[in-house]
Order: C-alpha cells, then sequence, then structure tokens
C-alpha cells in the first residue's frame, strides 16, 4: 500500500520536476492523482494510528504542482472532515469527553487563528523549512514515544477538580468499566495552545501531538486520549479553516476530491484494521513521513526545489 | 457550580440507525449526547453538500468562474497572485458569485465548517440549566472564537 502509495507521488513528481510536464498534463490528472493518493492515505492512516492531515500536507506539498498556501487549506478540511466524521460516535461512546475537550479546544482555536494568520503572512520557503522541521520532530515523536494504555492519576489537580474533568467509558477489549481523571491541566493548556500554532500555521492535524499530552502528560487513557483529540481538533481545525476560506485559500479543485478521496480510504482503512499488522504499517508510515519531511525541508532551502 | 456526574444518564434521544451501530456503553452525560447529535447531522448534511455540488461543478453541469483548463495556471501561485489572476473575492463576498460552479463549493465547505458551531449553540441551554458557569462561559468564549474566525475580519487588509 505504502509503496503504492510513493509509486503514484515518483511519476507525479516526474511530471512536476520536468516543468513544461505538469503543464502539459491535462487539467483533470491532478485532481484525480490527488484523489487516489488520498484514498491510499486514507486506508494507512487508520492502521498507522495518525490523521490522514498529518500525511497530506508534506506529502502533496512535496510532489504535487499546488501552491502551498491551497495545500495547507485542503489540509485543514481533510483533517476537519475526519474528525467531524468520528466524533459524533466516540462522543456517544464515551471514547472522545466533551468536557475535557472544551477547554483545551479553547484555547487550540484561539491559537490556530493566530497560526493560520502567521503562516499565509510568512514567506513560503519559511513555512516551507518550518514544515519540514515540523514534520521530521513528528517522526521521532511517533518512533520514540511510548505509550500507557490507562496512566494511574492518584489526584487530579485543583483546575481538574473544578472542572470536573473526568469520566468513564466501556473498554471494548477487556469489557472492563473504566472510571478516568486528569492532572497536570494547566500545563496541558499551555501546550494546547502551542498546538493551536502549529495546526493553524501549516494546516496538519495535531493528533500526533495531541495524544501524548492527553495520556503522558495529563493521564487519560490512550483511547479516551486519541478519541478526545479528534474532538479537540474539529474545534481547532474550524477556526482556523476559516481563516483560509477568508483569504480565498481553499480551492475546491484540490479541498474536495482529497477529502472524499481520504473518507473513503479511511473507511476502507478501518474495515482493514484487524487484517493489516498495525506495527508495520506504522514503520512504513514514519519511513514516508521522514522522506516527506526531508523533501519540505529541501524545498524550503532551495537545495531541492 | 455543581459537580459533575460521572455516567450520569443522559436525556438525548438517540435514533435507532446509530444505537445499533455502535457498542456497548456506559451512558454519558446529556450535554455529550446532544452535542454529538447536532455535529452528527450537521457535518452530514455539509458533506453531501460538498459532494452534490462538486460533482456538478466537476461534471461540467453549472458554468465555473475559473475555466476548469485554467486552473493549472494559477494552482501554483500564492493565494495573493491567485486572487489577481483570477479576479475571485475575499471574505464572504464569494456568496454573491455562489451560482457559479466553483465558488458553489464554498457551500459545502462552510456547512462543514460551521457545524461545531451549531452544536456548541445547542450546548449552552442545557450547561445553563444545570448552574455550569464555567462552562457556559467556556462555550460562549469558543462560539465567540469560531465567529470571530468566521468573519473575516481577521483578515481583512491582507
Amino acid at each position: 500500500m505504502l509503496l503504492a502509495l510513493l509509486c503514484l507521488a515518483a511519476p507525479v513528481h516526474a511530471a512536476t520536476a520536468a516543468g513544461a510536464g505538469a503543464a502539459d498534463m491535462p487539467w483533470w490528472f491532478w485532481p484525480m492523482a490527488l484523489f487516489v493518493t488520498c484514498f491510499l492515505m486514507g486506508i494507512v492512516a487508520v492502521p498507522a494510528g495518525i490523521g490522514g492531515g498529518t500525511l497530506f500536507v508534506p506529502i502533496v506539498s512535496g510532489f504535487f504542482p499546488f501552491h502551498l498556501d491551497f495545500v495547507r487549506g485542503a489540509g485543514l478540511l481533510v483533517a476537519l472532515a475526519s474528525a467531524l466524521a468520528a466524533a459524533p460516535m466516540l462522543l456517544r461512546s464515551g471514547l472522545a469527553n466533551l468536557r475535557l475537550a472544551l477547554p483545551l479546544a479553547l484555547l487550540a482555536s484561539a491559537s490556530s487563528i493566530g497560526g493560520a494568520l502567521l503562516g499565509l503572512a510568512l514567506p513560503v520557503a519559511a513555512v516551507q523549512t518550518a514544515l519540514g522541521l515540523t514534520v521530521l520532530a513528528i517522526v521521532t515523536l511517533m518512533a520514540v514515544s511510548r505509550k500507557s494504555e490507562f496512566p494511574h492519576v492518584a489526584t487530579p489537580d485543583r483546575l481538574a477538580a473544578a472542572l470536573a474533568l473526568n469520566g468513564v467509558f466501556i473498554d471494548g477489549a477487556t469489557g472492563r468499566r473504566i472510571d478516568w481523571q486528569v492532572h497536570h491541566t494547566p500545563v496541558g493548556l499551555v501546550i494546547f495552545l502551542g498546538i493551536g500554532v502549529l495546526a493553524g500555521m501549516f494546516g496538519i492535524g495535531a493528533g500526533w501531538a495531541n495524544v501524548p499530552a492527553l495520556n503522558l502528560l495529563m493521564g487519560a487513557p490512550l483511547k479516551v486520549s486519541a478519541g478526545t483529540s479528534g474532538l479537540v481538533l474539529s474545534l481547532v481545525d474550524s477556526a482556523a479553516a476559516w481563516v483560509y476560506v477568508n483569504r480565498g485559500a481553499v480551492l475546491p479543485m484540490i479541498a474536495v476530491p482529497s477529502v472524499i478521496g481520504m473518507m473513503l480510504g479511511a473507511k476502507i482503512g478501518a474495515r482493514l484494521l484487524n487484517v493489516l499488522k498495525g506495527s508495520v504499517i506504522r514503520r512504513m508510515v514514519i519511513t514516508v513521513l521522514l522522506f516527506a519531511g526531508v523533501r519540505a525541508l529541501l524545498k524550503g532551502t532551495g537545495v531541492w526545489a | 457550580m455543581r459537580p459533575f456526574e460521572p455516567g450520569a444518564t443522559g436525556a438525548e434521544p438517540r435514533d435507532s440507525a446509530t444505537a445499533s451501530a455502535t457498542p456497548p456503553t456506559t451512558p454519558q452525560p446529556a450535554e455529550q449526547l446532544r452535542y454529538a447529535r447536532w455535529l452528527d447531522w450537521g457535518s452530514r448534511i455539509g458533506l453531501l453538500a460538498l459532494v452534490l455540488v462538486f460533482l456538478a461543478y466537476g461534471l461540467g453541469l453549472s458554468d465555473p468562474h475559473v475555466p476548469h483548463d485554467r486552473l493549472p495556471e494559477v494552482w501554483n501561485l500564492p493565494v495573493s497572485d491567485f486572487l489577481r489572476a483570477t479576479g475571485l473575492p475575499t471574505g464572504w463576498g464569494w456568496l454573491a458569485h455562489a451560482h457559479r460552479g466553483d465558488i458553489a463549493n464554498l457551500i459545502g465547505i462552510a456547512l462543514l465548517t460551521g457545524s461545531s458551531l451549531l452544536a456548541l449553540l445547542a450546548l449552552l441551554p442545557l450547561y445553563a440549566q444545570r448552574g455550569d458557569r464555567a462552562y457556559v462561559g467556556m462555550v460562549a468564549a469558543q462560539i465567540a472564537v469560531l465567529l470571530l474566525a468566521a468573519s473575516g475580519v481577521l483578515t481583512l487588509g491582507h
């Protein structure tokens, strides 16, 4: 699957590099290639445990002829549509917690507006370089970060207690009822402020940062962290996406095939969850992201334009 | 502020299709279920509009502002140059041109992007009834942030 993704990206990149080749392609080639690429990304994103938006911006900005402004606008919509599609079911099952998400999302969505404005104001080379560095940081985080299924939180901090940041869900794997609470809330709020800036500036979903912050720092169970992260993303990306829409940086011919391809792929990916080996897919996705991150960095610095 | 009760039974009804599709769960707070229901319907309507309008646009059933075959000349430009080359409006100016196939896609995008706003508005009365002033304030602030972003005020003059 990942091989298919790379095989698709290679001729796309070759056509772009050829310069005249890209212009000679019929207009419909690029939306079609984008749809197929996003479909494949959607399939691998679910078993790899990352949001499609994290893959979308580095890969599409690196290998397609679209300007980074439009890729980021489309990336936000891809991440938003995926988060919106999953959030209702997660909320009903208790795997996403509205009470926990709201304070985090409030700060992150406010800062994401600043991030979006900053991203659209900065020179494209600077944003591309920063994107490359961020993607390489994501790769490192994905490769080295540990996870804690049910972190032990002896007592909630004062803010968490005052806001009653706790909940309950039934763990599908064991059938056990899990009661949980969180701690380190003030630090978590500051971190989400920074996550919002990154999400708005680069148009990438920020699940890669949300989940470790919720799970390892605040002590929410892993499944609740993943579910609540999606809910936070749905609010953060909504705020940032409006900035891109109002600036004219959402081009339907790029955004809509991406959203549809990614959502269809994610449905297949969810069905293949038990068939595909998650750890293998994850390693391959890390490799592709590493390649895309280096490509973004070299493109931003002008080494590999 | 009244303390939150983990596992408090929600009062929001669920449609039978969704109920049968989900695994066994503990009852969740009423506001969480209400938010889920509004978000579900809002995003479904947004996605449906997005797909239908795009099909009409992609298949050439509606006249676009920027012809399909001109797109490769402009989609590699920075957004400011793109707007200059195409004459497309910024902010909510697109509403006046929503009969154009490409611009009409922004209807679905706006519905999708605005679906959280409606769900948040539906939460306010529930938190107010519970006397949960902290969350009334937080939801109101979140609505204000989204309205500020959607208004286009922040992107004026760019």
